[in-house]
């Protein structure tokens, strides 16, 4: 190995620059959230009927753009942390049909997600 | 001379055939897409050409390519297992592209679980895969029915899921591109690829029926 030079520090500087994350995603596989009520007027890919639901986050899908900003063409560069929530389907439907560990998955920003405190009595 | 131009005549059309004439007028929707279009491609963003291509493109894909990832996924446990940890890089390795920048998740069905697939917010399908959905997919019964009563969806496609078996639907909501990895059916120990290709059809791949033998 040579000496380190001063243009070789500089790249390494940029490139921890370009892969330290500067927003860690806030919510982890597992974790309990409940979905934001809330009914903003714009492009959102959140349904209705799954707002105000309680799941578990069951996948991390990374980091995705924003696809409210990204429909009125504001989409350089914002990205969102993106997951798979799992419910139980009778938490969904009040008479639901069928067996209590039938699931729905579905994709959520998020923007949308507020993490449950379970509480833990051991 | 009869005058009579329209019924069958072998002479060599010495007269005018009725035009072809289009009366209808363009719809709203489709007065803004080419509007759209016509100011992208003044101002350079596509060439005329693209959104021709893209069409082709669409039209290139239909459910033969699912079916070939769903039976080399039943003969073949490695990349049965490459499939469902990475759907875009296990298709990109049987030649299918993922082109339009979605994420293309295979969801495992097992001897008590069982995937169906539905876009309640609009109509987001793995067309990649399997091509464009058909009309029901994107119809609003299908949409609201699926996520609220699947056993009795399922069972008016004629799929009778009994009481021991999970139910899971997954909601495509926005980059996730969901499709079904069914069970292969017993009694197909011995049967070709072709044969086996032929019991996975479209619908098997969006879970609202199973492959079975006739």
């Amino acid at each position: 190995m040579g000496p380190i030079e001063p243009g070789n520090v500089k790249l390494k500087k940029i490139n921890m620059l370009t892969t330290v994350p500067h927003h860690p995603s806030p919510l982890e596989v597992g974790d309990t959230v409940t979905v934001t009520v809330k009914f903003p007027i714009g492009h959102y890919r959140t349904p209705t009927y799954i707002r105000g639901k309680q799941g578990i986050i069951s996948r991390n899908l990374g980091l995705y753009i924003n696809p409210e900003k990204e429909a009125f063409g504001k989409n350089a560069g914002d990205k969102l942390w993106y997951y798979m929530v799992s419910f139980l389907q009778k938490d969904i439907w009040e008479d639901y049909k069928g067996l209590d560990t039938d699931v729905l998955e579905i994709e959520i920003f998020e923007n949308w997600l507020e993490p449950v405190k379970t509480t833990n009595n051991e | 001379m009869n005058n009579d131009q329209n019924h069958p005549h072998k002479h060599d059309h010495p007269h005018d055939h009725t035009p072809i004439v289009n009366e209808e007028k363009p719809g709203y929707y489709e007065i803004l897409e080419i509007s759209i279009r016509e100011l992208m491609i003044e101002k350079g963003l596509i060439k005329p050409d693209d959104v021709r291509k893209q069409i082709e493109l669409l039209d290139s894909r239909s459910p033969v390519l699912g079916q070939k990832l769903v039976v080399r996924a039943w003969l073949d446990p490695e990349f049965r297992k490459r499939l469902l940890t990475n759907g875009v890089a296990a298709a990109e390795e049987m030649g299918i592209t993922i082109y339009d920048d979605t994420a293309f998740t295979v969801l495992e069905d097992t001897i008590d679980t069982h995937h169906m697939i539905v876009c309640t917010l609009c109509s987001c399908y793995p067309r990649a895969v399997l091509g464009l959905p058909p009309d029901w997919y994107k119809s609003k019964q299908y949409r609201s029915r699926a996520v609220k009563e699947p056993r009795a969806v399922l069972a008016e496609f004629g799929t009778i899921v009994s009481d021991d078996i999970q139910i899971v639907i997954n909601d495509s909501t926005a980059n996730q591109r969901y499709m079904v990895l069914p069970l292969r059916p017993a009694g197909t120990e011995n049967f070709t690829e072709e044969q086996l290709e032929a019991l996975v059809t479209r619908d098997t791949m969006i879970g609202v029926t199973i492959p079975h033998l006739n």
